[in-house]
């Protein structure tokens, strides 16, 4: 992994006093993205509108597509062309660019998708928030496949983890997503963007050897294949059938499980590196609220009163939800009473800690169906029932 | 020919009590179309400006059955209840002889852009609908984002005009001909300000049997940014400078149905409107200049082929 300095005409070093959306898109532009294609929809659309006003000026290309099909189609080309590209999307945008996420991780194609949920399903609640996408995210396309996904609980968070998606997607080729909220994206707070000099971003892992001996899918040592640019002068081939080494299709079960378990292996081998985690006071706590995005900032009053009323209540933020944080809850579920699982959707994450918890401490969810955030009380109540 | 009075004492099938802008096209385009048919009526609609303005919980302002699809696929949707009404009939469960009518409707977002693959599916089957498109030339639902109808040079929300841009670069999407080229029995372009026009054209929309395509202008005082009272004399302009022109295509012939006794210039069309109000600096000249010369061609195209 190549770390390297970001060119500084994509960033906009300062304080600003901008939405989540905002936020999301000068975080792509501090970390080098020069191509964005995407579609409107809300709540997500002003991350759109912003990009296309600033391109210009950075240097670049924005398009609007004439689907969400379509943007991350052309996402997945112009990756090939040597760009950083990214898109933002909520709910039905989402669904629609399933079928292109699988092609991307099956391409091994580094890219962006942020997405500011909405309450769904379908077109739900498209002006008001939700949590409900996060299981989509992992399995939404179809196939076995690993991806990474971050859950920003404030628009400077939106910034920071926006271009730690993009560090992400360039180390183990594949797609990212931010996985944000309406209440984050649309609400308004200081963020601080630092000065080009200090933003390092990962390198695309170029491939220097010479141009007849390139092979698209040849793991480097790492695990993780080296890329070209299209038009560069080598010659090779890629596609979303399974594939060899050269990038030709082979289909048989022998090269699938070649493949399969590469696809998801360079990932979950390396989950202790990726996975980001906010924690406070977890040492001697019996019970642990496991929270991400806008719900985490909801749930700080209910452990706050809480540990008012004796209970010792301590957090666990997931900045990065897929891959799942597997080995910690493990260990937690081992040392703590019960765990408090609050989300805006009617059951999602708290699954995945039930299970990695295997019945070593219970998982008791809190969940809201979408529309607003919780009530602090009725989360406050789900940990006072679970410390009884 | 229909008379306004008798128009008006019929039902209406989108009644008061929606949410639309002040000035917005819309109503004054349905509440024509829909009188074009009494017969009984199934709507699909998209998700768009019409959809979510008629039907906010736990209101609705439709009169007639209909139904919300998702963006893309308000044709596919109202081919399916054609489909289903056809094999209900064939089945002797509705009587034989009873006439139902079938619209599908989305804006131009939901037309243009990503509903078009579902547009031409129906057309190419030969479903008996009728589709129609109220384009007002931008995703307005969302807060004006350019749309493949946005007009040459328009400040749209991701084609903002500025010192790096004169606003959208591209030329519209010529969708009526696009649609003219399915081969289906009829397909229309039309304007709310010729309403005499545009109930004609409903009706022979509603009546020929086969897919039918209404590609109707529509206003939107909210993102073309002008006076919402001059909503119909803009309208007028559009059609007589020929950037909207008024014409219909029935088993192949096009016919121009109204020819300005004198063409408007365009800049009439485009000075009242705030979206193109940056064109008039001197370096975004050449704007202006294409749009006039875009505007011409085709309509001197339009003329040669209602000429064969």
């Amino acid at each position: 992994m190549k770390k390297v300095k970001v060119d500084p005409k994509g960033v906009l070093t300062g304080s600003h006093y901008i939405d989540g959306d905002y936020a999301i898109a000068e975080g792509g532009l501090a970390a080098g993205c020069r191509f964005f294609a995407g579609y409107p929809i809300t709540p997500s659309t002003e991350t759109a509108e912003r990009f296309s006003e600033r391109i210009p000026h950075v240097g670049g290309v924005f398009i609007q597509m004439e689907d969400e099909l379509g943007s991350i189609a052309a996402m997945i080309g112009a990756v090939w062309g040597g760009k950083k590209t990214m898109t933002v999307t909520s709910g039905p945008g989402f669904s629609l660019m399933m079928e292109n996420i699988g092609l991307a991780c099956m391409m091994e194609i580094p890219l962006v998708i942020a997405n500011v949920q909405r309450g769904g399903p379908s077109t739900g609640l498209p002006t008001l928030t939700g949590q409900q996408d996060m299981m989509q995210a992992k399995w939404g396309s179809h196939g076995d496949y690993e991806i990474i996904a971050l859950s920003p609980d404030s628009p400077q968070e939106c910034f920071d983890l926006t271009i730690e998606a993009f560090n992400l997607s360039e180390t183990y080729r594949v797609p990212v997503f931010v996985m944000t909220d309406e209440c984050v994206g649309h609400m308004h707070e200081k963020v601080v963007i630092p000065p080009a000099e200090e933003i390092e971003v990962v390198e695309r892992k170029w491939y220097e050897g010479p141009k007849d001996k390139y092979l698209p899918y040849k793991l480097d040592k790492d695990g993780i294949p080296f890329m070209v640019k299209a038009g560069d002068g080598y010659r090779f081939h890629t596609t979303g059938l399974t594939r060899d080494e050269r990038g030709y299709p082979v289909i048989n079960a022998e090269c699938q499980s070649v493949v399969v378990p590469h696809l998801v292996d360079k990932i979950i081998n390396n989950a202790d590196k990726i996975i980001m985690l906010e924690e406070d006071e977890i040492d001697g706590a019996e019970i642990v609220v496991i929270s991400y995005g806008i719900t985490s900032r909801v749930a700080i009053r209910a452990v706050q009163q809480a540990r008012k009323a004796g209970i010792k209540v301590g957090t666990l933020r997931l900045k990065t939800v897929w891959p799942f944080p597997e080995k910690r809850i493990k260990q937690l579920a081992r040392k703590i009473k019960a765990f408090v699982v609050p989300e805006i959707n009617y059951g999602q994450i708290v699954l995945e800690v039930e299970r990695c918890a295997a019945g070593k401490a219970p998982a008791f969810h809190v969940p809201h169906c979408g529309g607003w955030v919780h009530d602090p009380n009725d989360i406050l109540k789900v940990i006072k029932e679970a410390a009884k | 020919m229909a008379k306004l009075k008798d128009l008006a004492k019929m039902e209406d099938r989108l009644v008061a009590g929606h949410g639309m802008c002040l000035g917005c096209g819309i109503p004054l385009i349905f509440k024509v179309v829909l009188r074009a048919t009494e017969d009984p009526l199934i709507i699909a609609n998209a998700t768009g400006c019409l959809e979510v303005c008629t039907t906010i919980f736990p209101r609705t302002a439709w009169n007639v059955t209909w139904i919300h699809s998702a963006f893309e696929n308000a044709a596919s949707t109202i081919a399916g209840v054609e489909a289903m009404y056809k094999a209900l009939k064939r089945k002797g469960k509705i009587p034989k002889d009873k006439t139902i009518k079938f619209l599908g409707t989305a804006g131009d977002g939901g037309t243009y852009d990503i509903g078009l693959q579902a547009l031409s599916g129906t057309m190419e089957r030969g479903h008996d609908i009728v589709y129609l498109c109220y384009d007002n030339n931008a995703y307005a639902n969302t807060g004006g984002q350019r749309s493949s109808a946005t007009p040459l040079g328009a400040s749209a929300s991701t084609s903002p005009a500025g010192t790096q841009s004169p606003g959208k670069l591209q030329w519209r999407k010529d969708l009526t001909k696009i649609l003219a080229a399915h081969n289906v029995p009829y397909v229309a372009q039309a304007c709310p300000s010729r309403w005499q026009d545009l109930y004609n054209k409903a009706k022979k929309a509603f009546e020929i049997e086969g897919p039918a395509f209404l590609n109707v202008l529509c206003l939107c005082p909210t993102e073309w940014k002008y006076e919402e009272s001059k909503g119909i004399e803009l309208a007028k302009i559009a059609v007589d400078s020929c950037v909207w022109p008024l014409y219909e295509v029935e088993n192949g012939k096009y016919k121009v149905n109204y020819k300005p006794k004198e063409k408007k210039p365009i800049l009439e069309w485009i000075k009242p409107q705030g979206r193109f109000r940056h064109l008039f600096k001197e370096e975004n000249a050449w704007v202006l200049e294409e749009f006039q010369k875009k505007v011409d061609e085709e309509w001197e195209e339009l003329n040669r082929l209602a000429s064969l």
